[in-house]
């Protein structure tokens, strides 16, 4: 039983970090066909911002956290106006460009603060553990719930109580018709950009809570399993990342636990492609 | 012959060499001479890949110092094996150019193939006791089932869906590669080959040079397939889909085969490939199945130009030569004397690579291939206001 | 909804006649939207090579031709997009470098041919995002569709096509438009929907000038004074609706109704079929009042 509730904890706290990755990914395809292979690298600087502002920087915990997010979201727009707007007619191209940017950033961390990890600073008051039905869970298994939990419910209410939540919502629909009513969407890129890279960066900061550390390839290794839920979720669909983060992390941990170590994140994977193949355009629609 | 003159000179006008051309035909009579001259140079020019590929084939018995492009002498062990190296990448990109330039398919998951090959073949030598050869043979069968299988499924969805299932099996793989299921695969090390499966002539430093042939053979192989098929008509129906997949269903034609074919051919060169990689770094390790390992595939492509027959090989050659020169380069005390603000991102090869890439995507579209043609057209500035075509009222559900 | 009937019939108004007539006049001395040598290029594909077009100052201006002659692609030139080459003066201002909000802005309404809907949202919602400026005007459209105020919450994706092309129709009818342009507003409705669209849009054409593309030539008849005739993607013919409609044998030759002249000499039947002469090779009559050069 109580392996049972720490796998549980851990596989949520794993979904929670995908969520943050993946509701800013899956809201960026859905409204502009953008595959971010830089979102990773998104995750990477807020995980490094925080860490240095922690330790070099000499703020507290949270104002680190509050200071990585700040980083992420600015390297987020900078990267959609410098790189991504003026290939707005080229599809594949700014695909390509985000691939460029997901090899360089990483690399230009490991060059600054070398290829081995850094330990985190934990404040004391995550750092220890809580009994929770007989089993003993680590705190920051509940910061990441919560953090992704007020991520999910912000941004369900900017998506529908904002007039900016409305473009975007309508955007993943149909682009092109928002424009033909008026609307400036390329706005609406940069926002979501923003919006993608501050919860990316906040999953930054926060994995190195989970982690205990960072390093340069952090948010790279977790950008694969962000596609897979931002497949299964739905692009566009900020709810169906929710619920497909969830289930991916649970699977990968008992999966993990039960059959061999490995296998969680194989069964993950395969899962996408089976789902992809038995309704590529039934999950986004938008797919082809 | 002399009479030829003027058809060939405008033969060489179309292919760059404009220069002479015109002005013989500005003064036809006086300038013969030239002009059979001028045939001649042409005529050799357009030899140029025999010629290199002689010089490439000679290589080995070269003593030639090349400083600044390679550590030791042409023909010295260690640049034969960075060259042969750099020429399987070129291939390798070639054959992956085959999917992304020719048929317009971007798969994230080309590595996967790559591997198969190069692990089927090495654990079919470690496990199965195979020969080398039948090993090779089973490890570019397996690489070719394997796409079958893969390519088949994968192939059902489009677009960016078929970006992601192919990204998706390679990480499959990936991590089954790296789990040592069953302690075959050797997990992060990697397992050596065999040296005693293998014939002699393959082993050991001094026949390095053999190994280099069997690159450049591997090259050769690549480009003339990729060649052949691309200008069967197989090749012109991938331009179809490339340029427009309805336009193709609407001939009454399914891309669904043809996009198939190109998937399989390109994972048997990709499984190829690993066979000589295997020789040519005498093990298989994980890197070459991670998805890095496609995206810098891709740069090469990019980096070369997409579609063009000698862009991917290009690309491929500069990136691996510049994996290994820019990582001595940022050992280097040229480097290390640097403030920080340039040493930093200098010592960082992937660093270079990725901005590189972002540079070629964003002020190079077309990659260096494209390049001459772009310097030349803006050199001419001859405006080519497209003029209004025939009447291709061919209007895809609109009105 | 055979358009052929009424072609046949020939129940030519002579008074609507004159009236467009002048109208057509009217429109060349100052159209409101003037389209000259539109030019629409896709993968490589020539789509539009040489669109005149001139948009009434007032009343419905008809975008006629048959199926692929570049109909919707003409309105998606004038609309930024898809990528354009050539001349769209409206009010003055030049839009052809103009990105499409920006085109829209200059107060044109756009019901597209699909209806551009979104589907995931409600009827409430669609009909806000399209608010441009401080006073929506939801007294009007309520008033024109009274079913869109009931259904406010209902996703637009549920409803009928009638009511998804009232949505559209009210979308363009929310903001103070100088013109509506709406591609096929019909399609695919029932006839009593139709008319209810039809009426619609003869009271939007009342206050606001309005480009129609439309198949149902009984409509076009009706609201339209004015009409251009595209064929394989130019000009044919631009000039009054009735007398186009009127004459029969323009009516063949541009439109593609009446067709079942070929057929018709094969079936036995008791008409006599006149209409399978060689079409004369010059128009016979000043009914058509104006021929494009191409």
């Amino acid at each position: 039983m109580d392996t049972v509730v720490l796998l549980t904890c851990t596989g949520l706290g794993l979904g929670a970090l995908y969520f943050l990755v993946a509701s800013g990914l899956s809201l960026i395809f859905g409204l502009m066909d953008v595959l971010n292979f830089a979102h990773g690298a998104l995750l990477s600087v807020g995980a490094y911002a925080t860490w240095w502002a922690g330790t070099e920087g000499g703020m507290g915990f949270w104002l680190a956290v509050v200071f990585g997010t700040a980083v992420g979201t600015v390297a987020a727009v900078l990267l959609e106006l410098v790189l991504i707007r003026p290939l707005y007619n080229r599809p594949r191209d700014q695909i390509l460009a985000t691939v460029g940017v997901g090899l360089a950033v990483p690399a230009l961390l490991m060059g600054i603060w070398g290829a081995d990890s850094r330990p985190f600073p934990q404040p004391a008051a995550l750092s220890g553990t809580v009994g929770l039905f007989g089993a003993i869970v680590p705190v920051n298994r509940f910061v990441l719930l919560a953090a992704a939990a007020l991520v999910l419910v912000a941004l369900r209410l900017f998506l529908s109580r904002t007039r900016y939540g409305l473009v975007v919502r309508a955007g993943v629909e149909d682009r092109a018709m928002v424009t033909a009513l008026g609307i400036d969407v390329r706005k609406a890129f940069t926002l979501v950009f923003a919006i993608g890279g501050a919860a990316a960066a906040l999953g930054g900061a926060l994995s190195g809570l989970y982690f205990g550390s960072v390093h340069p390839g952090q948010g790279t290794s977790l950008l694969i399993f962000a596609f897979v839920v931002v497949v299964m979720g739905g692009m566009g669909s900020v709810t169906g990342a929710a619920v497909a983060s969830v289930a991916v992390g649970l699977v990968q941990q008992f999966a993990n636990y039960y059959t061999a170590a490995g296998l969680g994140d194989l069964s993950v994977v395969v899962l996408l492609a089976v789902l992809l193949l038995v309704r590529p355009r039934g999950l986004t629609g938008r797919l082809a | 012959m002399s009479t030829d003159t003027s058809t060939t000179s405008t033969g060489s006008a179309a292919d760059g060499k404009s220069a002479p051309g015109r002005a013989d035909r500005a003064i036809p009579r006086t300038g013969e001479s030239i002009t059979e001259r001028s045939t001649l140079i042409y005529r050799a020019l357009r030899w140029w890949p025999i010629a290199l590929l002689i010089l490439f084939l000679v290589a080995p018995y070269s003593a030639l110092p090349l400083p600044g492009l390679l550590d030791g002498p042409l023909g010295s062990p260690g640049s034969l094996q960075l060259i042969a190296l750099c020429l399987v990448y070129g291939a390798l990109a070639t054959g992956y150019d085959l999917l992304l330039g020719r048929t317009g398919l971007l798969s994230f998951g080309h590595a996967l193939y790559f591997a198969t090959g190069l692990y089927a073949t090495d654990l079919a030598m470690l496990e199965l006791q195979l020969p080398f050869a039948a090993a090779a043979l089973f490890g570019i069968g397996c690489s070719i089932s394997l796409a079958l299988l893969l390519g088949s499924v994968s192939l059902r969805v489009t677009g960016i869906g078929f970006s992601m299932v192919t990204l998706a099996f390679a990480q499959a793989g990936s991590i089954l590669v790296q789990r040592n299921p069953g302690g075959v695969t050797g997990g992060e090390e990697g397992r050596a080959a065999p040296v005693e499966m293998l014939p002699d002539s393959l082993v050991g430093i001094e026949n390095t040079a053999n190994l280099y042939w069997i690159a450049l053979g591997y090259l050769v192989l690549t480009l003339a397939v990729v060649q052949w098929t691309v200008s069967s008509p197989t090749g012109r129906i991938w331009e179809g889909i490339k340029e427009n997949e309805r336009r193709v269903e609407v001939l009454g034609l399914r891309p669904y085969g043809f996009k198939l074919v190109a998937f399989v051919i390109a994972g048997g060169l990709a499984g190829a490939g690993g066979v000589v990689y295997l020789l040519l770094t005498g093990g298989a390790t994980p890197q070459a199945a991670t998805s890095d390992a496609t995206l810098a595939l891709l740069v090469m492509v990019v980096l070369g130009g997409s579609g063009t027959r000698w862009g991917p090989l290009l690309g491929g050659v500069l990136y691996t030569w510049a994996g290994h020169r820019l990582g001595d380069l940022a050992n280097s005390s040229a480097i290390a004397d640097l403030p920080a603000v340039l040493r930093v991102p200098l010592s960082q090869p992937l660093f270079l690579l990725g901005a590189l890439f972002v540079a070629v995507v964003y002020l190079l579209p077309g990659g260096l291939a494209k390049l001459p043609a772009r310097i030349r057209a803006g050199r001419s500035k001859t405006d080519t206001v497209g003029v209004p075509g025939p009447a291709h009222s061919l209007e895809g559900g609109t009105t | 909804m055979t358009d052929s009937s009424f072609l046949t019939s020939g129940q030519t108004d002579p008074a609507v006649g004159a009236s467009s007539a002048t109208s057509a006049a009217a429109a060349d001395r100052a159209a409101l939207l003037s389209v000259r040598d539109l030019r629409v290029v896709i993968d490589g594909l020539h789509i539009l090579h040489g669109v005149d077009l001139d948009v009434a100052p007032s009343g419905v201006t008809a975008l006629l031709g048959r199926n692929g002659a570049g109909k919707t692609t003409t309105v998606k030139a004038i609309m930024g997009l898809v990528p354009r080459t050539g001349s769209l003066r409206f009010a003055g201002t030049e839009l052809v470098k103009l990105p499409t909000h920006l085109v829209v802005r200059q107060g044109i309404g756009y019901a597209p041919e699909d209806r551009g809907i979104f589907a995931g949202l409600t009827v409430a919602e669609n009909l806000r995002l399209a608010e441009r400026d401080g006073s929506p005007a939801y007294d009007l459209v309520h008033e024109l569709f009274p079913e869109l105020k009931q259904r406010a919450g209902q996703l637009a994706g549920t409803l009928s096509g009638g009511q998804q092309q009232m949505v559209a129709i009210g979308r363009t009818l929310l903001n103070g438009n100088r013109l509506i342009i709406a591609d096929e507003p019909t399609k695919g409705l029932a006839p009593k929907i139709v008319a209810e669209v039809a009426d619609v849009l003869e009271r939007a054409a009342a206050t606001v000038p309005v480009l129609l593309v439309e198949q149902n030539l009984a409509l076009v008849r009706r609201l339209a004074g004015t009409c251009a005739v595209l064929a394989d993607g130019r000009t044919a013919h631009r000039g009054g609706t009735a007398e186009l409609l009127a004459d029969e044998e323009a009516a063949r030759r541009l439109l593609g109704v009446g067709r079942p002249a070929p057929a018709a000499t094969s079936v036995p039947g008791p008409a006599p079929t006149p209409t399978v002469a060689v079409p004369p090779p010059v128009v016979p009559t000043a009914t058509v009042t104006k021929e494009v050069a191409p």
